[in-house]
């Protein structure tokens, strides 16, 4: 339970709390402030993980999400697979393991909350370090309405990882006063532990906020576990900094390795010692502080190794320090099991490796130049180019709207970094045409050191024998320079291909440290310049996003809305069983105590066909449609007249699409001569809507009409049986509902008790039957009063597995099931319903093409099954009849399948309806069904199949 | 003669609306007439026959005498009274825009109104609707037909402070968006009120 790095003072931890954890199963403890990686590396772990393809022992190469080696699985509080040691914030009871290369999903559900939250600014910043803050003190010094993200836990960037001062004194003083004058600002939001993921078009951004994960068992569950950030910028700076890059060489996945900056913030930000005898190896001055630093922390480091011949003007600082300095030297190799024991370290001059030498140490620090954090201006398609001094590519044009600040731009110095934040800041502001506060001051900063210039090493020669295949490029991928050379050997050139070919930078961290590697290596494979190989493409996520995360709260009965009817409460109180109609919820049956479906629909059937059944239609969609043209627009959209309708009748009408095939139908009711009320499917409300919307605005902009939505204005109850009228004529008694006075398919306005209620003598089952109308603040009342009213008569509520049956005896289509956008009104058997005497409308064009007057279309039918038994399952396909009663071998001829199916109280059998090749000329035919391996012999029958006659229509 | 029972589609929340804190109140409005107008040109003639200014900005409204004029498109306004029924109020506005080539029509059941106020209204909102409802640029007066959600919402600002609004909601979405408002209010809501 020792923490034996753990470094005796110093670090942005707290000392006085301590945490309890687990790992691999073994319990340590490490402080709040903590990573998981930084307390494993006090307790003195470097390995965390075992290699995905190799089974190499990996561990902890960086400080934060550019870390290839540290992959673990949070057991608890919540299982989440694959996340990084270094960006898992320590908390008590954390419980993690070590991953080999892939993770477990949980198998419970996540009971985490997660969300979503809207924002818009003028300015957004990423990345909370000296530009970053830089940028957004100027913003909101000028009053903008800025957002500031950053990814740690805490602002501060490359200040948390070192010992730079502003203003003479400690740079994070400086850090925390600009914090807490932003947090003085209304209208800055300013975000820790939050990752600008994504950048799209037009200032979108997506960050995710991390709020709970670092409370453990003690984040309130109120409160989202994680929240999207939906950010909308007038103008986003872009201050992310930059990743240190790594040189490959042999045996560089060894654990204790690490990149040298990262070493710096586990000393400076969690005060923990990597190790205790370091080499460094350098391409560049920056790998000098790291060096140093461990130095006075106690690290005895053996040697500093820097690449470039003539060294570093540093070397001085170092050997007064007692450091031993090799220039114009490299590290080839490394040797130990479980952990790096000793850096292989040879003479290199003009490309030419020496013999090497192994000096002894436990820890072997890398730097091979820096890579500017592009990712979010990349993914803004904004073009990248190579700088061939520092070996990275940098942004590479302006882009509307994004600029880049600070090290993600090129800048590697605090000075540098703080004016550019505060120019680039200033340039949004005037974009926008804010202008900037007169005291808008920057700290002052320490004169930059002008560092010596870097090389730009991409690998070590292998000299181990292995040919490159321990020289690791992707440690994640275990894929390595041997294999970027066996890909190049194939042929590939372009760097997409490469990657497929390799899987370099598709594992969690997308290249981050492979990447430009991987750039460089190919570049110099192919001996051409690495600005022509590029890199490949950024794309979101910038790092890993939970599923559950950007489901947000839009899990369980919030996933898509239900929409019900103003009698919804009725119906649960009624035991009704719902079914899904769209995004609505329709009582599909209204069981008895011991009642199954078959059962319940059997006796709402014959209620309805014998005495009287209700139903709420309420969901049909409805439009009102009005103007001196009204008729006309209707006219052109349904097949059959509708201008010949008078006011106070209603008529049955098709659409169709300009390919002449079904889209939707239903009644139309003429209100007035210039307004009529249009009747949809339930589905079909908003389709026919957007139809009408869009012939009237594109094509017939001279109709003088408006088409109003009013499904919810009106609920419908559809009263329907032989005892209807007694039902609706003592209910209403002012109206007289006798055939004459009130005949089929035409309506009547009345009222109850003062409130305005429209009659409509519909029918789409056949019987007698009267759609009552009323504005839903009434649907109760209403609704309960006919119940009541029908009491004497048995009035029985009915589902809409009844109205399916009611109407499928009848023969009448339901557009989207029993048709399937290959359907004309002629193949459903309504001729009758398209108009030879209107000059046009819309699909009449379609009919006359010779496909449509195939006598082999599919025309719907009636089936009955000869058994008498069988209800055939919708969608059956339909065969030709078989003697032998065997189905051919295949390709068996299909004519057709079952569209509708259902027991039948009427018929006293089952029944369907299908559409059949040439069904017309097959009625009386048997035909063959294929039902769970037996052929069901059905007869072809029409499609009206109960009183074809019409003769119960008026009672 | 005996009044017809009217109900809500709401009512079975409200005891949840009563749990929530002042920062976050809901409360479903009064039922009140409304009626969607379309119209093409709007001036003295169609001020006079109304008796009221239609808007002509975008995404806005106005109050009037007894309710609201609610700009919905160049061409279209939703029109309310707490005064006449709904009946009367569209026989009224359709007599005096037909002569000038509109129409109206009853759309006082398609929508239910609910009242949001509280400091932490517009933190609510945010969660779900994607226009930017900064007082600065949502303030009263202000519209927008959004989605909230996933409904689709007609949303009045009625201050300047950004802490009162009305959603209009389609009357068959309003329980998905009251369960939705809920479950958003949920982080500002007491422990003691909470359903968890």
């Amino acid at each position: 339970m020792t923490s034996p790095f753990r470094t005796p003072e110093g670090g942005r931890i707290d000392r006085a709390t301590t945490v309890e954890f687990t790992f691999d199963g073994e319990t340590l403890t490490g402080h709040p402030g903590d990573t998981l990686a930084s307390a494993l590396l006090a307790s003195g772990r470097h390995r965390v993980a075992t290699s995905v393809r190799l089974g190499r022992p990996r561990g902890v190469a960086a400080a934060w999400a550019e870390d290839p080696g540290g992959l673990v699985q949070i057991e608890e509080p919540f299982p989440e697979p694959m996340l990084l040691a270094t960006t898992v914030e320590l908390h008590d009871g954390l419980a993690a393991h070590g991953l080999p290369g892939q993770g477990r999903l949980a198998d419970v559900p996540d009971s985490a909350r997660y969300d979503a939250v809207h924002h818009h600014v003028d300015v957004l910043v990423v990345g909370a370090g000296p530009a970053g803050l830089a940028a957004a003190l100027t913003a909101a010094r000028a009053g903008a309405r800025v957002a500031l993200v950053d990814e740690q836990s805490e602002a501060g960037g490359s200040l948390l990882s070192g010992t730079e001062r502003l203003d003479d004194a400690p740079a994070l003083q400086w850090v925390a006063a600009a914090v807490a004058e932003l947090a003085g600002h209304p209208d800055v939001l300013h975000l820790q532990r939050t990752t600008a993921f994504g950048s799209y078009d037009d200032g979108f951004v997506l960050a995710l906020e991390r709020r709970t994960d670092h409370l453990g068992a003690a984040a309130p569950k109120h409160v989202s576990r994680q929240r999207v950030w939906r950010i909308r910028a007038r103008s986003i700076v872009v201050a992310t900094g930059a990743h240190e890059r790594p040189v490959v060489f042999a045996d560089n996945d060894r654990p204790g390795t690490m990149l040298a900056g990262a070493a710096r913030t586990f000393l400076h930000r969690y005060g923990v010692l990597p190790g205790r005898e370091a080499v460094v190896f350098t391409t560049n001055d920056s790998a000098y502080d790291a060096a140093l630093d461990l130095s006075r922390a106690g690290v005895r480091v053996q040697a500093v190794v820097d690449a470039r011949p003539e060294g570093s003007p540093r070397r001085g600082e170092c050997e007064h320090a007692g450091l031993r300095v090799l220039s114009g030297a490299v590290v080839t190799g490394t040797r130990g099991t479980e952990r790096v024991t000793h850096a292989l370290v040879a003479p290199f001059a003009d490309g030419q490796v020496g013999a090497s030498t192994a000096i002894g140490c436990d820890l072997l620090l890398v730097s091979g130049g820096w890579n500017p954090a592009v990712h979010l201006f990349s993914q803004a398609r904004g073009r990248l180019r190579y700088d061939e001094v520092l070996g990275a590519f940098l942004p590479g044009e302006e882009l509307d709207g994004l600029a880049v600040a600070g090290s993600a731009a090129g800048v590697f110095d605090l000075a540098g970094c703080l004016a550019d934040g505060q120019r680039v800041a200033r340039a949004a502001l005037s974009a926008l045409a804010v202008p900037p506060a007169a005291d808008d001051r920057l700290p002052a900063a320490p004169a930059p050191v002008v560092p010596a210039a870097p090389v730009v090493l991409w690998r070590v020669p292998d000299t181990s024998g292995a040919e490159g295949t321990t020289s690791f490029v992707d440690l994640q991928r275990d894929a390595t320079v041997a294999d970027i050379v066996r890909a190049v050997g194939a042929g590939l050139r372009s760097l997409e291909h490469v990657k497929r070919y390799t899987t370099i930078g598709t594992a969690h961290d997308q290249g981050k440290t492979s990447g430009v590697l991987t750039s460089g290596i190919v570049a110099e494979l192919l001996g051409v310049p690495v600005q022509d190989t590029g890199t490949t493409t950024f794309r979101p996520p910038y790092t890993p996003v939970a599923f559950a995360a950007l489901a947000g709260r839009d899990r369980g009965r919030l996933f898509d809305p239900e929409r019900v009817t103003a009698l919804h409460e009725w119906h649960v109180a009624a035991g009704a069983v719902f079914e899904d109609v769209g995004q609505w919820k329709r009582p599909r049956y209204y069981p008895q105590p011991g009642e199954d479906m078959a059962a319940a629909v059997l006796r709402e059937c014959a209620a309805a066909r014998t005495g009287v059944g209700i139903l709420d239609g309420s969901t049909l969609g409805k439009i009102d449609v009005q103007g001196p043209d009204a008729a006309v627009l209707l006219d052109r959209l349904y097949t059959n007249l509708m201008s010949s309708l008078k006011v106070g009748s209603v008529r049955y009408g098709v659409m169709c699409g300009v390919d002449g095939m079904v889209i939707d139908d239903g009644t139309v009711l003429r209100l007035a001569e210039d307004r009529f009320l249009v009747l949809t499917t339930t589905g079909g409300a908003a389709t026919v809507l957007d139809w009408m919307e869009e012939w009237v605005q594109t094509e017939w902009p001279d109709l003088r009409v408006h088409c109003t939505s009013v499904t919810e204005q009106w609920v419908t109850f559809p009263v329907v049986g032989p005892r209807s009228r007694d039902v609706v004529g003592s209910l209403f008694p002012d109206v007289d509902v006798s055939t004459e006075a009130f005949p089929f398919m035409t309506w009547r306005d009345t009222a109850l008790e003062g409130v305005p209620v429209r009659l409509a003598r519909i029918s789409f089952s056949g019987e007698l039957a009267y759609e009552v109308y009323v504005n839903p603040w009434y649907a109760v009342a209403v609704w309960e009063r006919l119940l009541e009213a029908g009491r004497p008569h048995g009035i029985t509520p009915y589902g809409t597995e009844t109205m399916h049956v009611l109407r499928a005896e009848k023969g009448y289509p339901i557009i989207g099931q029993d048709t399937d956008g290959t359907v004309t009104p002629h193949d459903l058997g309504m001729a009758w319903a398209v108009s030879k005497k209107k000059p046009d409308f819309i699909g009449k064009r379609s009919f006359t093409r010779p496909a449509n007057a195939d006598p082999l279309r599919k025309q719907l039918v009636g089936l009955l099954p000869v058994d008498r038994q069988t209800v055939l399952p919708e969608g059956s396909q339909i065969v030709e009849f078989r003697a032998d009663g065997e189905l051919p071998p295949p390709p068996v001829p299909m004519l057709g399948h079952v569209t509708s199916s259902y027991r039948s109280a009427e018929l006293a059998r089952p029944f369907a309806l299908a559409l059949v090749k040439g069904g017309r000329e097959r009625i009386g035919d048997t035909v063959h069904v294929p039902v769970g391996g037996t052929l069901v012999p059905v007869e072809v029958t029409g499609a009206v199949l109960v009183d074809p006659e019409g003769a119960r229509r008026d009672g | 003669m005996a009044e017809l029972l009217r109900t809500h589609p709401l009512q079975a929340w409200a005891g949840a609306f009563e749990r929530l804190p002042d920062t976050v109140r809901l409360t479903a409005e009064p039922y009140v007439a409304m009626v969607d107008v379309r119209l093409s040109a709007v001036g003295a003639e169609a001020s006079a026959a109304l008796g009221l200014d239609l808007p002509t900005a975008a995404n806005t409204w106005v109050p009037t005498d007894d309710g609201r004029a609610v700009w919905l498109g160049p061409d279209e306004w939703l029109l309310t009274s707490t005064t006449e029924a709904p009946e009367e109020l569209e026989a009224r506005v359709r007599a005096a825009v037909l002569p000038l080539g509109g129409s109206a029509a009853d759309v006082s059941a398609q929508r239910i109104g609910l009242r949001l106020t509280g400091a932490r209204v517009r933190d609510v909102l945010a969660t779900g609707c994607s226009i930017d409802l900064h007082p600065r640029v949502f303030g009263r007066g202000r519209s927008a037909q959004t989605t909230l959600g996933q409904a689709g919402v007609v949303l009045l600002s009625l201050s300047d402070g950004g802490d009162d609004h009305v959603v209009l909601v389609r009357s068959s979405f309003a329980g998905y968006l009251a369960d939705w408002l809920l479950d958003a209010a949920l982080e500002f809501t007491p422990t003691t009120a909470r359903q968890e």
